[in-house]
């Protein structure tokens, strides 16, 4: 009998394919169903935001920052206003912070949904998707009622928000949050013990602790191998300090693992959103008082000539930012979300750049799925929780 | 911890490197020579007191026309100290900057995406070739004397083209090769 001959395959995914999350493409090799070898080309979301936003004033950079990770837009704009407000020296008034909290978080409870529902879909859920996407479109509602915007608000503004919140603000997030905690109870029950769920995701994908911080996987993933590190608890900013939450964590580092702590981040995102709007009163500062930034009240521009020319240098030149560099991270939906800005005291940036925690989770995914099977790979891109906005920026 | 007590911290692990301390309003921030930055950083990994185990960016900034006109950032941050540091190296297009990927693995696609951003070289780079452009783009879009906005064809392959005469020859010996 002839010998048998055996090779292995190269199998190109992507970029055009269903789990990837976008345009990631992967070219793996395979002995079999186990993978040999990896590797991911990125690159074809890349629309040069940060060369972008060097042409623009401070203040026209938040539409362009949101536009990065898209799915978690408006911790991308917090990052980027708090960095220019601590170049810029200011102090947010304490209302301004909680609402800046809420918005945060709720944009986190947005992004994990969508993560939710695509991960399980492509693990084979499919249900799931349509349960997320229920409860993601409240928010976006939500969206809507602050900016008329329902992907990207621009609502956080630097040097405060771009408005008082509309009437109809609290009843919309307290109605959101009454309902969400059961809904939580109902995807859980779907997925936690779920035999199917169980198999593809216990043991798969493993990181260590180590190995996450070394390959700079802040986040939930890094929290699902033991580490405790949150920004929101290291770091704090916008007053987190005196807000009670639990950082959850897990041990194993597998895809089950992540999946935990993601349900469970859910569940203090909701605790944080409930104390946040019984702080946040229906009226109030909404901007800080600095005139360098925050246009004057409207009746003060009609009768007062100085303010008619602050307000109008506002609008026209913008405002000019002092010469220095800051780089501020904000625990962001999918991991620590940095911005690092450079200004040489003009009235545009000198350099802008985002730390983009999907490239991190894309670039150590040959560490994560290596000897694995090809089935895997699914699950742990879903897992990783990658945007390819924001990995190509 | 400022950066005057971390430049004491690193003076005596790391022989014939001199620091120097810049302002800053968010944390420490200090410069270092290119010679002597993977030994810093491996200084700054390992001492107790510093263990900067993470890695959390690197990027680069292109201060044209100053001379060196490159400064590549890195921002360090340690966990169990609760620290962050931004460590900078100044350098030109043509001064190669040292790999840090034998310290922090993270370094491998940050810094290739500097060589592509900035055409800052990074000496022992195992796999230093485009990331977010396509590979056969010329310049480095992140350089202040590169426009911002340029026009490219967009660039197509010829289609496979067969004349009738081709096409029926093709036919008529692929038939040949499958007698009925």
């Amino acid at each position: 009998m002839a010998e048998l001959r055996t090779e292995t395959m190269t199998v190109n995914m992507g970029p055009q394919h269903p789990s990837t999350h976008g345009v990631l493409r992967l070219v793996l090799e395979l002995d079999g169903e186990v993978i040999q070898s990896i590797t991911p080309t990125i690159g074809y979301l890349h629309t040069g935001i940060e060369k972008t936003a060097e042409q623009k004033k401070w203040q026209q950079v938040i539409p362009l920052v949101e536009r990065m990770d898209y799915l978690g837009a408006q911790s991308n704009s917090l990052a980027y206003a708090l960095a220019v407000e601590k170049l810029l020296g200011l102090d947010m008034p304490k209302r301004v912070n909680d609402i800046r909290i809420l918005i945060a978080e709720l944009q986190r409870l947005a992004s994990h949904l969508i993560w939710l529902g695509t991960h399980s879909m492509e693990i084979g859920a499919v249900s799931m998707l349509f349960y997320a996407i229920r409860e993601r479109e409240l928010l976006l509602n939500i969206n809507e009622l602050i900016a008329g915007f329902r992907f990207f608000p621009s609502y956080i503004r630097i040097g405060g928000l771009r408005e008082d919140l509309p009437r109809g603000f609290h009843d919309a997030v307290n109605a959101f949050l009454e309902r969400f905690p059961t809904k939580l109870d109902e995807y859980e029950g779907l997925l936690t013990k779920n035999d199917i769920f169980l198999r593809r995701t216990s043991g798969v994908g493993v990181v260590t602790q180590e190995d996450a911080l070394a390959w700079g996987l802040l986040g939930p993933i890094a929290r699902a191998a033991g580490s405790d590190y949150d920004v929101r608890r290291y770091f704090p900013y916008c007053g987190y300090e005196t807000y009670d939450f639990a950082v959850p964590t897990a041990t194993e580092g597998d895809v089950f693992a992540r999946y935990r702590v993601r349900m469970q981040e859910m569940r203090e995102s909701v605790k944080i959103c409930k104390q946040a709007i019984a702080r946040i009163t229906p009226t109030g500062a909404w901007a800080c008082d600095d005139t360098r930034v925050v246009p004057p009240p409207k009746d003060k521009v009609y009768t007062e000539m100085e303010a008619l020319i602050q307000h109008f240098l506002i609008y026209s030149q913008g405002f000019t930012v002092p010469a220095g560099e800051a780089y501020v991270p904000v625990e962001g939906p999918r991991g620590e979300h940095g911005t690092y800005i450079v200004s040489d005291g003009t009235n545009r940036p000198w350099r802008v750049k985002m730390r983009a925690p999907s490239f991190m989770a894309i670039q150590a995914l040959p560490k994560l799925v290596l000897g694995g099977l090809i089935a895997d790979v699914v699950a742990v891109i879903g897992s990783n929780d990658v945007v390819m906005g924001d990995c190509d920026r | 911890m400022d950066a005057p007590a971390i430049i004491n911290a690193l003076g005596p692990l790391v022989a014939g490197a001199s620091y120097e301390a810049a302002p800053g309003v968010d944390f420490a921030t200090i410069y270092v020579a290119a010679d002597r930055l993977v030994a810093t950083c491996a200084a700054l990994r390992d001492t107790p007191a510093l263990r900067f185990n993470v890695l959390v960016e690197v990027t680069a900034a292109d201060y044209f026309p100053r001379d060196p006109r490159f400064e590549v950032v890195y921002h360090l941050l340690s966990v169990p100290n609760r620290l962050r540091l931004r460590l900078k190296v100044r350098t030109t297009e043509m001064v190669a900057v040292p790999t840090v990927q034998g310290i922090w693995p993270a370094a491998g696609w940050l810094e290739r995406e500097v060589w592509d951003m900035f055409g800052i070289v990074f000496d022992g780079h195992p796999d230093l070739r485009r990331l977010l452009m396509p590979e056969d783009w010329e310049g480095h879009p992140q350089r202040k004397d590169y426009p911002v906005q340029i026009r490219k064809a967009a660039q197509t392959y010829e289609p496979l083209e067969v004349s009738e005469e081709e096409f029926k020859a093709n036919m008529a010996r692929d038939r040949v090769k499958r007698p009925h």
